[in-house]
């Protein structure tokens, strides 16, 4: 189920080698092992073509920025693909929460911490207000998730050109670019780094450790013996959302400061890259299964396969077609795996 | 005759325009095992997911220990003590076998980990083999998702688990329906187990050997209400299956005027 119970959890492991599937068909039903050893024969490959630019502090720094904030998306989708739901409005909800987290911090003013906490708080309040529409619809109303989300989708990106009139909000406390956005730990590690690992990291150990996480596995396995097994499966999912909506509006605020502007129109195919992480990271679109170390290594091959292409030369338009492959390649894996499992 | 444990009266229940129950009695006796048969359709899994929370009666009361109760939810039957094998087994596949055993009961971790949210699954794992070696039910590993398993197995987990948690009586909806003969076997020695621990069992079946084999009553429905209802030793075979069909009516027993 997850790559932190297989191993540990097992005391009887001993006894049990003998009755255990042959190495490639543990290594298919496998968990993140497949989809790790594609990332790491990537940065090998690259390493190997480009020592000296590829392998550098400064571009691993790159390669980590450019993949935070998608990183913290598809921390939220992992949540969501796995009660085998979706989230398209993901993206429309971080401009959204950039926008009214600008807007307010311009309202109170200043450059200071607590400016930047009013927009910090102003972002995730708008993130979770969407996520909790998004909830309601899909778990009280039973509208699919697919339908809500696109939904929610147009109407948050159309407030959002609403309240700017279509103009991008350049306004940005400059202590809050210096600092969460371009600065660093100990001049090496960027925050917006350290915090998206930090979000996934707790919310990995959330997934897999606890019985909310228990609970979205089950959900998505099998609602109706959710169900029947006393699981309050609607509020669970209106938190699962919620989660999602509130994660992409804390996006939203790291977006804004990276780079101090709203940028309205730059998000378009945030939803569709934060899915493909998911999947590609070996959570299945129908539920029940998923791991966050997975969606991680799918947020690090399409940053590792961008940043490689420019640096040995490739037209980085190449990168799309790679990552769709990958995408492809990663549901078929993933399709071979319940047919193996569900042959008896 | 002792005091019914479980008494459904006048249940109706309604989908859409089809009235699956019109005005069904049932009853269940402390520590026996009675048989619920009757043709495809006559109501007999609305009437067990209606007593066990899944589905709401439109009308009619469920008497508890001779006092009336109302079911709601799944978690109010289990609070009575009241479990349940669905036919399709509510088994999550993606799930291990512990998982699926302490599903909605998860053991939490001692102390601040458990107030923090985290669940104890070795504890779980443990407490669940113990279970399924008490019942004979034969996993090879309780960490493999409950997907990899035999239907055999699968119908031995959602069995051990009702049986586990179960306090008053267990119904059991076409148990044995998917079932080889050896795992046939297992299954109605386990519900003579169980009857043993003192519990009651409710055994929906099609198939009239077994019902024969471990109910010490039958009750027969047909068309959405209780037609008859007998004593094992009473009856033949003819009898019951008359009663399914609508050839036969018997549900004077007991004094009973419905």
């Amino acid at each position: 189920m997850s790559d932190v119970t297989t191993q540990a959890d097992r005391p009887e492991l001993e006894e049990e080698q003998e009755h255990r599937a042959p190495f490639w068909q543990r290594l298919v039903a496998g968990s993140s092992t497949p989809i790790g050893l594609i990332l790491v024969g990537l940065i090998l490959v690259f390493s190997v073509l480009e020592p000296n630019a590829f392998l550098d502090s400064a571009n691993a720094r790159n390669i980590a920025t450019d993949a935070a904030v998608l990183l913290v998306l598809a921390t939220g989708m992992t949540y969501v693909i796995i009660t085998a739901g979706i989230d398209l409005s993901v993206g429309a909800v971080l401009v959204f929460s950039g926008v009214v987290s600008a807007k307010a911090m311009n309202a109170v003013g200043g450059d200071n911490w607590g400016v930047i906490f009013v927009g910090l708080a102003v972002a995730l309040a708008g993130g979770l207000g969407w996520g909790l529409i998004n909830g309601f619809l899909i778990a009280k109303a039973k509208i699919p998730a697919f339908v809500v989300t696109l939904g929610t989708l147009g109407m948050a990106l159309g407030a959002s050109l609403v309240i700017t009139g279509g103009v991008d909000e350049r306004e940005v406390p400059f202590k809050l670019i210096t600092t969460i956005g371009t600065g660093r730990a100990f001049d090496q590690v960027p925050w917006l780094v350290i915090i998206a690992f930090a979000v996934a990291i707790v919310f990995g150990v959330v997934l897999a450790a606890t019985r909310f996480g228990r609970y979205t596995y089950a959900v998505g396995s099998n609602e109706e013996a959710a169900r029947r097994a006393g699981i309050p499966v609607d509020r669970h999912l209106m938190k699962v959302y919620a989660l999602a909506g509130t994660l992409a509006g804390l996006a939203g605020f790291l977006s804004l400061a990276r780079f101090s502007t709203t940028t309205i129109g730059g998000h378009d195919t945030d939803n569709l890259q934060a899915i493909a992480a998911v999947v590609i990271g070996g959570t299945s679109l129908f539920g029940g299964i998923g791991t966050m170390l997975g969606s991680v290594f799918g947020v690090f091959i399409p940053a590792v396969l961008d940043n490689g292409f420019v640096i040995v030369g490739v037209n980085p338009f190449w990168q799309e077609i790679a990552v769709g492959a990958v995408l492809v390649g990663a549901v078929f894996l993933d399709q071979l795996r319940r047919r193996s499992q569900y042959q008896r | 005759m002792p005091e019914p444990l479980l008494e459904a009266r006048g249940i109706v229940k309604s989908f859409g325009r089809v009235r699956a129950l019109r005005g069904a009695n049932f009853t269940v006796f402390p520590n026996e095992v009675v048989a619920l048969v009757g043709d495809n359709g006559a109501g007999k899994s609305t009437l067990v997911k209606t007593l066990a929370g899944v589905h709401q009666p439109d009308e009619g009361e469920i008497l508890f220990e001779g006092e009336p109760v109302e079911i709601h939810t799944p978690l109010d039957a289990r609070r009575l003590g009241i479990e349940t094998v669905y036919q399709d087994l509510a088994l999550a596949a993606e799930l291990d076998a512990g998982a699926n055993m302490f599903l909605g009961r998860e053991i939490m971790r001692p102390g601040l980990l458990g107030r923090l949210g985290f669940i104890d699954k070795q504890a779980m794992r443990t407490r669940s083999r113990e279970a399924f070696d008490n019942l004979g039910v034969a996993l090879q590993d309780t960490a493999a998702a409950v997907a990899t398993m035999s239907g055999g197995q699968r119908q031995g987990i959602a069995v051990s688990r009702a049986v586990t948690w179960a306090s008053k009586v267990v119904f059991m909806d076409e148990p044995t329906a998917a079932l080889g003969v050896v795992q046939t076997r297992n299954v109605l020695d386990l519900i003579g187990r169980v009857r043993a621990q003192g519990l009651a069992v409710v055994l929906i079946s099609h198939n009239m050997p077994e019902v024969f084999e471990v109910a010490d009553r039958i009750e027969v429905m047909r068309l959405g209400e209780r037609v008859a209802r007998f004593r094992r030793g009473d009856v033949s075979m003819e009898d019951v299956v008359g009663a399914m069909t609508g050839a036969i009516t018997h549900d004077a027993q007991d004094g009973d005027s419905a």
